[in-house]
């Protein structure tokens, strides 16, 4: 992996240099050795602080929408999750594709740093990783997980594929899942309807109305949300009644059904640690059932499945998965 | 601030008798920003509007709900009034207190209580209501008739006599319908061809009319005053512009074994045929499945024979696309399929025939020259026995629960026509009741019994049967209490209509309407009969229930001064009640062109300030208002809330929602 | 028995299209075919105008059951706008199911504009069942019960 940073901060100085591009997109060392996050970079000086690691979760294609519209050509690096959600802003003309030069990086699976408080680790010095498994240096030791044990749900059971790029960085074959992506919303789906309302009324109590789901989400691009907007006749900003989460959550997972890839950064940034994919799985679950296998942002022309039909649609009354 | 005018009508008892107006009229007033609510009698009739009209002016009122029937019923009324007095006319609110309050409640209370709430949702509604004006659209000032039977012909005349351009396009070969197939016609006893035939032939010489036969509807887009219609013409194998029709190919066709679809299928035609001798277009056709040359190659005996270059054996399907202001549905019908009705033995036995059968067996034109025989043997039958309503008024499901209107009649006009020409014949004919209302029409019938001495029997026929070589027709006389079997020589079944099954098919591409029995739903079923709910398109004959040809030729004359009334306008106000993005809040995304049945949204490159002095360039939707239908795909398809119905926006519908939510 | 007559009536709102639904209740109502009162409608141009937001509006207010009817697939006026209706009602109301909410509660019917006795024999059995659930607690907001 190590390499593959190397050859990401030599691609950014060329194409800097080149005059190719005039800024890079990508990732940028934290305090604390995990606290990793997005940057736009400018100089070739300033990829001192770059970084390519296992702490690099964060989709990078939502900021594209922003960037682009700027004057001069953009580097960004897609991980296969970031480059599905980069396909999908395209289709919806949210990104000037003339402005960005893509190059699609390998991607083994990223950590969930909420497994390292956890783990006892506060302060990561270091990181070494291999195609299964993690050695996180801390607290003067090494920290050995296999992927599984340490990665982010979304990337136990990521299928992407490296998408849309003018050109890869890549050297191991990406791993395999081995957990299925629907697994928890089938359990959900086989409980009853009172194990399902208690399930969710405990989750989505939690939630504070942050917002971060909204505001991390790269299908979440509306220049103002309709949770905003006060001619919505929905706009409400906190949580001043359980109606409020379940209203705001329903709701931003529909507007997003059909149009989200699944790639799982409401749940990676919820501060309270909402299943909030679950949410938008069941959607993608209930499209694939119903409509045929359909995953958002595989291409850049195709219809979505809310503004398409076929004249032998299910009939709402019949569609209903799992228990009652 | 809003002043806002309540009117509560009685509908004579219609309301007032389960709603109490006066109560539902005093609550209203209550409401923030009702400055006048009233109860009249008749809110639609002339002193009701002026009610309306005075209050308008006297208040300065800024909004009017009428509490009173269907919005489908008064909408347009109470708009125009409005109008009238000054205000715009989307400043109108109708609260339905009487098909979904006071004729569905007994309980006075009750019915009071949902009249006020619906009261109340109107005014919600209507405090969020904008003036809207209509935009205008032109009028392509050509007609679209679907079905060359009687009814397109005449509705095609019609139209072209006022002075506009019409195109009939007909899927058999040739124009006429069911009606050339017909041999007399009641109440008169006029021969069908005599007085159709010159209609057909005013058609084909009328300049402003363009027949298409052999030919199909593919596609219809667009709307009122501007369709775009694909049409199929299917290939004949014969060049329609030099064909003469000469039939000298008919003579040299060697395949000659083909079903004779004019004639029922009661006798056999060449592969190269002219439907009959006065069909319009008067010009052959080839059957592909069964024309030797096309088959197999062989034979290409007409082309060699044909005087004028007209066979083409490689002509192909050809579409063609032609724009529209009106259309108009004249599909007519088809005798049901009797396979539900095995215990009359139609498919067992020959001499089991359909009325339309025996049309073809009577006619000086048909199989037979007009000689009636049976089809078996060819043997005069010498007695006759007519079962009536097979299918029709039948509510165990093999049938249709309608009455065809027309058996009777022409049942009738059968026997009379037998006893006639045929004295020595006995007749007999059962039947459940004997439905003579039109004109001349009973006397008609009176004359059958009285004069012809046919034998009526009220009563149902059980089964028919064959014993030495005679049709035992078993079945009860319910007048003599008993049951009778009479053996006949002939059996001849009353089938009951339907329409014909491409009207499914056209109903789907023009939008229109159509009930279970598949039969085109009219916009008003007493005031706006010859019109569908889609606006632009008009119903001509059966296609919208089972008529005569008296009826069918009335409303197809109806129909066509509907789509002169169409045509002879220049411009057409559109919808009001369109899409329209909110541009501060469109990201351009396309999502809502893609929901769009229309193509009214495309998407624009426009400037906006983003502040400091800067500008950026953004893509937005932008509606075409003469097109969109209003229907609000785009506006739920819409992530971001950009995209909102006039008239039925988002808050007005949530304010609606409160209303009636609030207890 | 006693106690149901005084239980608290369910309040559903149905939203109607006005081609097909809406006239087919125009015609119950002709047809003099009753269904209870607590059944309240709400005129759209099409199902298609029916936002999501609108039905879980309805339940925020109050509502005890939402019912979505419109022209038969095949049949919309507007061609197709019954068929996103179809689509995406089908993932809402999975998706409140999926919520743990009563699957009751919301229900969509394709009703012409012939079948008044449809509307009504429709009508009065989904409020029978909403009814029999009781009032909505699983969607309400407690402000707009006050």
């Amino acid at each position: 992996m190590q390499r593959i940073e190397s050859m990401m901060i030599e691609k950014a100085k060329a194409l800097l240099s080149s005059g190719e591009v005039n800024r890079v997109l990508g990732w940028k060392k934290g305090e604390l050795g995990f606290d990793v996050e997005p940057c736009v970079f400018t100089s070739e000086d300033s990829l001192k602080d770059f970084v390519y690691n296992a702490f690099c979760g964060a989709n990078l294609s939502k900021y594209l929408v922003g960037e682009t519209k700027k004057e001069g050509k953009i580097l960004v690096f897609l991980k296969p999750c970031d480059s599905y959600s980069f396909n999908q802003l395209i289709k919806e003309h949210r990104i000037n594709k003339d402005n960005v030069y893509t190059v699609g990086v390998e991607c083994q699976g990223k950590v969930d740093n909420s497994k390292l408080k956890e783990n006892g680790i506060e302060i990561v010095d270091g990181v070494v990783e291999t195609v299964e498994e993690v050695t996180i240096k801390a607290n003067g030791k090494d920290y050995a997980f296999k992927k599984d044990e340490i990665v982010l749900g979304k990337c136990s059971v990521c299928e992407k594929k490296l998408l849309s790029y003018d050109e890869v960085i890549s050297i191991n074959e990406k791993r395999t899942p081995s957990i299925d992506r629907f697994e928890m919303v089938k359990k959900l789906e086989s409980m009853t309807a009172d194990e399902r309302y208690a399930f969710w009324k405990d989750q989505l109590s939690n939630c504070i109305r942050c917002n971060a789901c909204r505001n991390v989400c790269p299908a979440c691009t509306c220049t103002k949300c309709v949770f905003d907007n006060d001619n919505s006749g929905i706009a409400s900003k906190a949580n001043s009644d359980s109606f409020e989460e379940k209203m705001f959550h329903i709701i931003r997972a529909f507007h997003v059904a059909g149009r989200c890839t699944d790639c799982g950064e409401c749940s990676r940034v919820c501060p309270q640690h909402i299943p909030l994919h679950l949410l938008n799985r069941k959607f993608i679950s209930d499209i694939n059932r119903l409509y045929g296998e359909y995953q958002a942002g595989e291409d850049t022309e195709s219809k979505g499945p809310l503004t398409n039909f076929t004249k032998g649609d299910a009939e709402p009354s019949e569609v209903f998965g799992g228990n009652n | 601030m809003q002043k806002i005018g309540v009117f509560v009508c009685w509908c004579g008892s219609n309301i007032a008798a389960t709603v109490d107006v006066k109560k539902v009229a005093d609550v209203l007033r209550l409401e923030p920003g009702v400055v006048i609510s009233e109860n009249y009698q008749y809110m639609c009739s002339e002193n009701g509007q002026a009610l309306i009209r005075n209050a308008i002016k006297e208040h300065g009122l800024t909004g009017v709900v009428v509490c009173s029937c269907s919005p489908r019923m008064h909408e347009a009324t109470f708009r125009k009034t409005c109008e009238s007095a000054g205000l715009n006319p989307y400043m109108v609110e109708i609260a339905n207190i009487r098909e979904q309050c006071s004729w569905i409640h007994k309980d006075i209370e009750e019915a009071t209580e949902k009249a006020i709430v619906l009261g109340r949702s109107a005014i919600a509604k209507l405090k969020l209501n904008a003036p809207l004006t209509a935009g205008e659209s032109a009028v392509i000032k050509r007609a679209l008739v679907i079905g060359g039977g009687i009814a397109g012909i005449q509705s095609a005349l019609d139209i072209a006599e006022a002075g506009y351009e019409v195109d009939i396009v007909e899927t058999s070969p040739t124009i006429g319908g069911n009606m050339a197939k017909l041999d007399k016609t009641f109440p008169t006893l006029d021969c069908a061809a005599c007085i159709l035939t010159p209609k057909m032939v005013d058609c084909a010489q009328n300049e402003k009319i363009d027949i298409m036969t052999f030919s199909e509807i593919e596609s219809v887009k667009g709307f009122v005053g501007n369709f775009k219609v694909q049409i199929r013409r299917k290939a004949r194998f014969v060049d329609e512009k030099k064909c003469t029709g000469c039939g000298v190919c008919m003579q040299k066709c060697p395949s000659k074994k083909g079903l004779n679809d004019f004639n029922m299928g009661l006798n056999k035609r060449p592969a190269i045929y002219i439907p009959f001798a006065q069909a319009i277009p008067n010009v052959a056709i080839i059957d592909p499945e069964q024309c030797l040359k096309l088959k197999n190659g062989k034979c290409g005996l007409c082309a060699m024979n044909c005087q004028v270059n007209a066979i083409d054996y490689t002509q192909k399907d050809e579409i063609i696309e032609r724009e529209y202001g009106a259309i108009v549905v004249a599909t007519g019908y088809k005798p049901i399929s009797l396979e539900n009705f095995n215990e009359f033995g139609y498919s067992s036995y020959p001499d089991v025939v359909t009325s339309l059968e025996l049309e073809r067996l009577m006619n000086a034109a048909g199989p037979t020259d007009g000689h009636l025989v049976r089809p078996s043997d060819h043997k005069e039958p010498k007695v006759i026995t007519f079962i009536q309503c097979v299918g029709s008024r039948d509510t165990s499901g093999c049938g249709k629960p309608y009455c065809s209107k027309i058996c009777c009649m022409y049942t009738a006009k059968h026997a009379m026509l037998i006893r006639e020409k045929y004295p020595n014949t006995e007749v007999h004919v059962f039947y459940i009741d004997v439905r003579t209302p039109g004109k001349n029409y009973d006397e008609f019938f009176r004359r059958a019994v009285e004069q012809y001495g046919v034998d009526y029997i009220k009563g149902m026929v059980g089964k028919v049967y064959e014993e030495n070589g005679k049709l035992m027709v078993q079945g009860s006389d319910l007048i003599n209490n008993e049951q009778v079997v009479i053996p006949s020589d002939l059996v001849v079944l009353a089938a009951a209509i339907e329409p014909n099954p491409s009207v499914r098919n056209i109903a789907t591409m023009v939008t229109a309407s159509i009930d279970t029995n598949n039969f085109l739903t009219e916009a008003h079923a007493k005031l706006r009969p010859v019109e569908s709910p889609t606006a632009g398109i008009f119903l001509s004959g059966v296609c919208q229930g089972p008529k005569d040809i008296p009826e069918t030729v009335s409303q197809a004359s109806a129909c066509a001064a509907k789509v002169v009334g169409l045509l002879s306008k220049d411009k057409l106000k559109c919808n009001a009640c369109v899409s329209h993005s909110d541009e501060m809040l469109c990201t351009g995304c396309s999502v809502c062109a893609n929901v769009c049945p229309y193509g009214a949204i495309t998407y624009v490159d426009k400037e906006f300030r983003i502040g400091g002095g800067k500008t950026e360039t953004r893509r937005v939707a932008s509606v075409n208002e003469a097109v969109c239908q209003g229907c609000g795909a785009c506006t739920v398809a819409c992530p971001s809330g950009a995209m909102d119905l006039k008239g039925f926006s988002n808050k007005q519908i949530m304010a609606e929602v409160d209303a009636i939510c609030k207890r | 028995m006693q106690e149901i007559n005084n239980a608290k009536k369910p309040l559903i709102v149905a939203f109607c299209c006005n081609w097909c639904s809406y006239a087919g209740a125009d015609l119950a109502g002709s047809s003099r075919l009753s269904y209870p009162a607590e059944v309240k409608i709400i005129r759209v141009p099409c199902s298609c105008r029916v936002n999501p937001m609108f039905v879980l509006k309805a339940f925020q207010r109050g509502a005890d059951g939402v019912i979505l009817c419109g022209c038969h697939p095949g049949d919309c006026h507007y061609t197709t706008g019954n068929y996103y209706t179809r689509r995406r009602m089908s993932l809402l109301f999975s998706m409140l199911d999926y919520l743990g909410i009563e699957r009751e509660r919301t229900r969509v019917e394709w009703v012409s504009a012939a079948e008044g006795a449809k509307f009504s024999a429709v009508m009065n059995d989904f409020a029978s069942k909403v009814a029999s659930l009781g009032e909505n607690k699983r969607l309400e907001d407690l402000r707009c019960k006050e």
